[in-house]
């Protein structure tokens, strides 16, 4: 497993959001969570990359057996885990290129970074990567001047340029076109079969067209998990969940 | 170059852009400032005509320390969005360094030559004692504290002016920056540690001679026969030289990836945790240099000054610095410049009786006391309509042509 989380229960204000969850990720992998608001599934994210920490329960890393809740958010994004947030979080100040060329696989700490030039792999990786996102004609632009999707693009894009193991993906497909989310899709799935993605969603129809296993949160903890023809037959999945 | 599995030619990179032609704003402005240093050379009492007095050459000198200390709080502040409202207590530090020196070197030739014609020649323990009771008896005090051990040594006491600002910024940095302190706190934080130690430097048994502070440090040991005119002019370089060094090195850190990584800092530092980045060494980086600069500033400003003194550290003095930057426009170095260069300028010519008084008949306006409104007036205006400040015209005349 390349990920694996086990028993981990967090209280926000005595509201228990994740309760006794266990949930393990393969390698390669694409994994869809689904659940109603406030299933937890957001939260599991947080704790998966550092954000927030559990108060019981265990996060393994790799089959080293890595414990990620002893490391700091960007530590673990060092480790191989990238996220994408809910709501597009780009450096709208800066170029496509700039927001691109930040998220790229080099060193991170500030030495490194204050002597880095670029050179002809990194610059190759961007066109490559602006390519694959459609932004090619417009890394000179500032990220603030995209469109919603584009912009959510380009943060897939910068996920990608970290090159990570897993990628957390939370609701790509808000806002966009259905054009724009069958080219989501695409993405998404290619890149699963070289790593690990799990994608929070809420449209059941991009769910369905991603063709993965499905987790369903219920609660704070997995409800149901397997196809998802198996888990939408499933009467408490659409009790809780499907019939409202 | 080809890339080993397609064997498609890989695109060529984009041509490596020479920093300095690349930063057009960089190249202005050291064409402007080389220029602006010619003409009051030229203009000085010392090399050339004797238009500029001596007293506005140090002025100007002192000016441009504070341009230095201004660029380094846009730094920190405008790009890496660090409101450090305690960046004077840095300068301060710079000054006092350097001025230990001066005093101590100063005393030691006064009392050497006053001993000279003894008729034992004075033992080096003596010669230590006389120059403990000139600095200190002011004070109260005969002897030298600890603090002065490295005084005579103008090497240490310049190793200082990096040292001693860099230090505090390091662990004070290191202590809020890794506690996540962010936001009007670390602001809060900051006008703390200027305030404690302007209040501790108040206090005679601090070391450096309580509110009255280092002084006479105008007159540079070694040289005390050379005309102030002569050493205004020398300082006046020195600044301008400094500025210039100052701000090639900042625009140099920020025009690549390292000025992209703190201004995302700035703008959503908990993204830029999840690409990665330790966000709080990089602050860490930020905070400590920007003092380190100040207090070079600083070393530089305090011999024209002439004297040093706690309440030059007191928290109003950094909050100026943010109103200057502000004023100037953040974000933009050349911006910190024009802030400090214009407000100081005005702040000095209004509050030195330069002005006129404005008779409204039934009012006088005596700016010694009217010019702290006109600054504050100023910078709620600029705050409201002119967010981008004085250096935001620049975009206006450049979306014009």
């Amino acid at each position: 497993m390349l990920l694996e989380v086990s028993g981990v229960s967090v209280t926000f204000d005595g509201f228990r959001a994740i309760n006794d969850l266990s949930i393990a990720i393969g390698e390669p992998e694409l994994r869809a969570v689904i659940g109603p608001n406030g299933a937890g599934k957001t939260t599991f994210m947080d704790i998966v990359t550092g954000k927030t920490r559990p108060d019981e329960g265990r996060v393994r890393w790799t089959s080293h057996g890595i414990d990620l809740l002893k490391m700091s958010e960007s530590a673990i994004a060092r480790a191989g885990i990238g996220r994408k947030f809910q709501k597009p979080t780009v450096f709208e100040e800066q170029s496509v290129r700039d927001n691109l060329s930040m998220a790229l696989k080099n060193r991170r700490d500030p030495f490194s970074v204050l002597f880095w030039r670029i050179a002809a792999a990194d610059h190759a990786r961007i066109l490559e990567l602006a390519e694959e996102i459609g932004l090619s004609n417009r890394l000179a632009d500032r990220a603030g001047a995209l469109s919603h999707g584009q912009k959510q693009w380009l943060e897939i894009g910068m996920l990608l340029a970290q090159d990570p193991r897993l990628l957390l993906v939370d609701e790509p497909a808000a806002g966009m076109t259905p054009s724009e989310r069958a080219h989501t899709t695409d993405l998404l799935r290619r890149a699963a079969r070289t790593r690990a993605v799990v994608v929070i969603e809420h449209d059941m129809e991009f769910v369905r067209r991603l063709d993965c296993r499905v987790s369903v949160l219920h609660e704070g903890s997995v409800l149901a998990e397997g196809t998802i023809d198996h888990v939408t037959r499933n009467q408490q999945v659409i009790d809780v969940y499907l019939g409202r | 170059m080809t890339d080993i599995i397609t064997g498609d030619p890989l695109p060529a990179p984009p041509p490596r852009r020479s920093f300095l032609r690349h930063n057009r704003a960089a190249l202005w402005f050291m064409a402007l400032l080389s220029l602006f240093t010619l003409v009051v050379t030229l203009l000085s009492e010392a090399v050339g005509t004797g238009l500029i007095s001596t007293s506005l050459v140090k002025i100007l000198g002192m000016t441009l320390c504070l341009c230095l200390v201004a660029v380094a709080m846009d730094v920190v502040w405008g790009y890496c969005g660090i409101l450090s409202l305690g960046h004077f207590a840095f300068f301060g530090l710079g000054g006092y360094a350097v001025g230990m020196w001066l005093m101590y070197a100063r005393a030691e030739i006064i009392i050497r030559d006053s001993l000279a014609t003894a008729e034992i020649p004075p033992t080096e323990a003596e010669v230590a004692d006389a120059v403990g009771s000139q600095i200190f008896g002011v004070v109260g005090s005969s002897e030298l504290p600890a603090l002065w051990a490295f005084a005579h040594s103008l090497p240490v006491q310049l190793a200082m002016v990096v040292l001693a600002p860099g230090l505090l910024a390091l662990v004070f940095g290191w202590l809020a920056f890794r506690s996540r302190v962010t936001g009007v706190y670390l602001s809060i934080l900051t006008q703390a540690m200027t305030l404690a130690l302007s209040l501790y430097l108040f206090q005679n048994d601090s070391g450096l001679r309580g509110n009255n502070g280092l002084s006479g440090l105008q007159n540079i040991p070694g040289h005390l026969e050379t005309p102030q005119a002569v050493i205004a002019m020398w300082f006046f370089w020195g600044s301008a030289l400094a500025l210039a060094l100052g701000y090639v090195l900042f625009a140099w850190i920020l025009s690549d990836k390292f000025g992209s990584v703190i201004r995302a800092i700035r703008d959503n530092e908990a993204r830029v945790r999840f690409l990665g980045y330790h966000v709080e060494s990089y602050k860490l980086f930020v905070f400590t240099l920007t003092a380190v600069i100040s207090g070079i500033a600083g070393a530089l400003y305090y011999p024209q000054a002439g004297i040093i003194n706690p309440a030059e550290i007191a928290p109003i003095a950094s909050i100026y610095l943010a109103v200057w930057v502000a004023i100037g426009g953040r974000g933009r170095l050349y911006g910190a410049v024009l802030g400090a260069a214009v407000v100081s300028l005005l702040s000095s010519w209004l509050t030195g009786g330069g002005a006129p008084d404005i008779n409204l008949g039934f009012y006088v306006i005596e700016w010694t006391e009217w010019w702290l409104v006109l600054l504050g007036v100023g910078f709620v205006a600029v705050t409201l309509f002119f967010p981008r400040g004085i250096g935001g015209l620049f975009d206006h005349f450049a979306k014009e042509r």
